[in-house]
């Protein structure tokens, strides 16, 4: 296999994902681990597994973009943009047109709203608060001792989801406890809390046109695309690996910012 | 005139312990005229409250308020400032040799700004067992009425009755005509100043602007404080004539709207003049600007410059004012800051980041944060907001 390599690694706080790309915009290699603490080693992890999937070496990729938290320790990366950029950029790659980007991820969520160009037109984040995100499903996994993984599969067997009141976590975590303590099924409480992620997503800001939901929250856990789906009132999209999206804007980024440098 | 602040702390500092002068604490948008033609030597505790904050320890003394059952809600400098005092420090001892905070013969306070500072000043009033005294000011006024002017020129005048016992003298109206002239010609230096990051580049950013408002909030009234402004003014047009701006290579102009995060101030022009961005206005430095001080009557002069703030004003009258300096400091972007503990000074929850977008096409963005407690500002969050601002205003250029 030859040709350049245009390299995107995203270090958000829970997952660290690498994607490479070739000139054509097609995804080579793509790669996830846990963000862990040492950003700069996981980062040259994801590499070295991505360049190893294909047999390829690192001076061969041209230009590589970091983003999320940790990209001002990606030492390989030649530039740097934000998530929010950089979701947006693969979005529209994704699903070309007018389109309201919602993220939700381990740490924060963010909504981006884009023009037919793929401009970015406004974007927002969640307040300084863990309701909404990854980390609220985290906290309420453990609280009730159920992995992480079959929260997804519970929920989707749900027949009665409760509804939770509380805006914040700790307060959501007793209001669970009270269900259970009333004889309510674990399914429908755990269904709850997926309504809940999905209220505090859409409470964020208006959501115009076609919506594109992407990030690691979504992407383990697809009861989460009918949620919203069904509280917006129209269906959403959520791209191919939607874990992968923001390294996916990085490539895109990288590509672009090679061609401008010709 | 870097000697200025440090001189005004050290004659405070001397009043309060040889009782040479009286020591009147006043909220900074109060009425200071009124008090120094009194002779009494005039403390702001805002100013200390934002020393704790730019300190960066405001935290554990916000925790050491709450403990006297002040919520970790209410105003950030009114709980850094008392947890301090109760812990028996403050940010004086470091920065200007005071051994504690000037105690008090007096309090006077406005609410033009909140009801906090009535709150605090009452605090001390009680510690203390000093007068509390204040103008209660209307708020979210649209216009200011003549009807408003007369009420709160009565109180103005009630106010001196009520403070010449304690100063021991009377109110002599020439000289509080002279100290309010000399307060109008501060506030007109310092206005000219700001005007000056009008220009391309901006000699001064919203980190100097915050710097260089010390004699304005704590010395008006003072001829010093015209001395300083002068300098600055010749400062500020040298570097203009030299094209010399606050950051190098000035690419984006942005307004801020709110209150600063002190602790954060350094950090956060850092992020932004990396990426070529200069806060060249700010409504918080344009608080400091009292036109209405050129009324013909001092009393009703005060009680129109008072009122007329930014603060104190309707939502209709924000979004105007807004709108117009956007315009003026031709800026690309607003920054509004959500203050958690200072909700009359965020003025983002209302609707008025989006209606000045779709009036004026500017992006914008909204941080979270507070003036004083960095418990509640996430410094990642910030950036990255601030950063994908700037993306963004890169990208819809040609």
């Amino acid at each position: 296999m030859s040709g350049a390599l245009y390299c995107g690694v995203d270090i958000g706080a829970s997952a660290a994902k690498l994607v490479l790309i070739d000139e054509s915009s097609a995804v080579l290699a793509r790669v996830v681990e846990s963000s862990g603490v040492d950003y700069a080693g996981i980062a040259q992890s994801c590499l070295e597994r991505a360049l190893g999937q294909l047999g390829r070496h690192a001076d061969e990729i041209v230009w590589c973009v970091a983003t999320g938290y940790g990209r001002n320790n990606v030492e390989f990366a030649k530039s740097r943009a934000t998530e929010i950029l950089c979701h947006g950029k693969a979005c529209h790659h994704l699903v070309p047109g007018a389109i309201t980007v919602v993220d939700i991820g381990g740490q924060d969520n963010k909504i981006i709203r884009l023009d037919e160009q793929g401009r970015q037109l406004e974007f927002k984040m969640n307040r300084k608060c863990a309701a909404g995100t990854g980390a609220f499903l985290e906290e309420i996994a453990l609280r009730l001792r159920v992995p992480l993984e079959q929260l997804d599969a519970l929920a989707q067997s749900s027949t009665q989801p409760v509804r939770l009141g509380s805006f914040c976590t700790v307060f959501a975590k007793t209001e669970i406890l009270s269900h259970l303590r009333q004889g309510v099924a674990l399914p429908d409480v755990i269904a709850g809390a997926f309504e809940s992620v999905a209220s505090r997503v859409l409470e964020m800001d208006a959501l115009p046109g076609q919506v594109v939901v992407t990030g690691g929250v979504v992407a383990h856990n697809p009861v989460l695309e009918k949620l919203l789906s069904r509280t917006l009132g129209r269906s959403v999209i959520v791209p191919p690996y939607p874990q992968f999206t923001g390294a996916l804007g990085a490539a895109l980024c990288a590509l672009e910012s090679s061609r401008k440098t010709l | 005139m870097q000697s200025l602040i440090p001189d005004y702390y050290k004659e405070l500092g001397e009043a309060a312990r040889s009782g040479c002068r009286k020591v009147a604490w006043c909220s900074s948008v109060g009425p200071v005229e009124l008090l120094r033609s009194l002779g009494f030597a005039v403390y702001f505790p805002e100013n200390h409250g934002a020393m704790l904050g730019a300190s960066r320890r405001a935290a554990d003394f916000i925790s050491a308020a709450s403990a006297l059952g002040l919520s970790p809600d209410i105003c950030s400098y009114m709980t850094s400032d008392i947890g301090a005092f109760v812990q028996g420090k403050t940010a004086l001892t470091s920065a200007y040799g005071l051994a504690s905070v000037p105690r008090p013969d007096v309090l006077v306070y406005n609410t033009n700004q909140c009801r906090d500072v009535q709150d605090w000043f009452s605090f001390y009033s009680r510690h203390f067992e000093a007068p509390l005294l204040g103008i209660e000011s209307p708020r979210g006024m649209v216009d200011v009425t003549s009807a408003h002017l007369r009420a709160l020129g009565q109180q103005y005048q009630n106010l001196a009755s009520q403070l010449e016992p304690i100063a021991g003298q009377s109110l002599d109206i020439d000289r509080l005509r002279e100290v309010v002239a000399s307060s109008l010609r501060c506030t007109t230096l310092w206005q000219e100043a700001l005007r000056r990051g009008a220009l391309r580049p901006s000699p001064l950013s919203f980190l100097d602007a915050t710097v260089h408002m010390g004699p304005a909030v704590m010395l008006r009234g003072d001829p010093r404080a015209e001395r300083y402004y002068e300098q600055l003014l010749q400062e500020l047009d040298r570097r203009a004539q030299g094209g010399k701006g606050a950051i190098a290579d000035e690419r984006i102009r942005l307004y801020w709207e709110g209150m600063p995060v002190w602790g954060k101030q350094a950090e956060l022009t850092e992020v932004l003049a990396a990426q070529g961005a200069c806060v060249v206005a700010s409504t918080y430095c344009h608080s400091f600007v009292f036109e209405g001080l050129s009324h013909p009557d001092p009393f009703e002069g005060m009680a129109l410059a008072y009122s007329e703030l930014f603060i104190a004003r309707a939502e209709a009258y924000k979004e105007r004012y807004l709108r117009t300096m956007a315009q003026e400091y031709g800026v690309d972007a607003i920054v509004f800051h959500d203050a958690r503990t200072c909700p009359n000074n965020s003025n983002n929850r209302y609707g008025l980041p989006q209606r000045l977008r779709a009036q004026l096409g500017l992006p914008f963005v909204v941080i979270q944060g507070d003036l004083n407690d960095l418990r509640l500002f996430s410094e990642e969050q910030a950036r990255t907001q601030l950063e994908a601002l700037l993306e963004q205003v890169e990208a819809g250029r040609p």
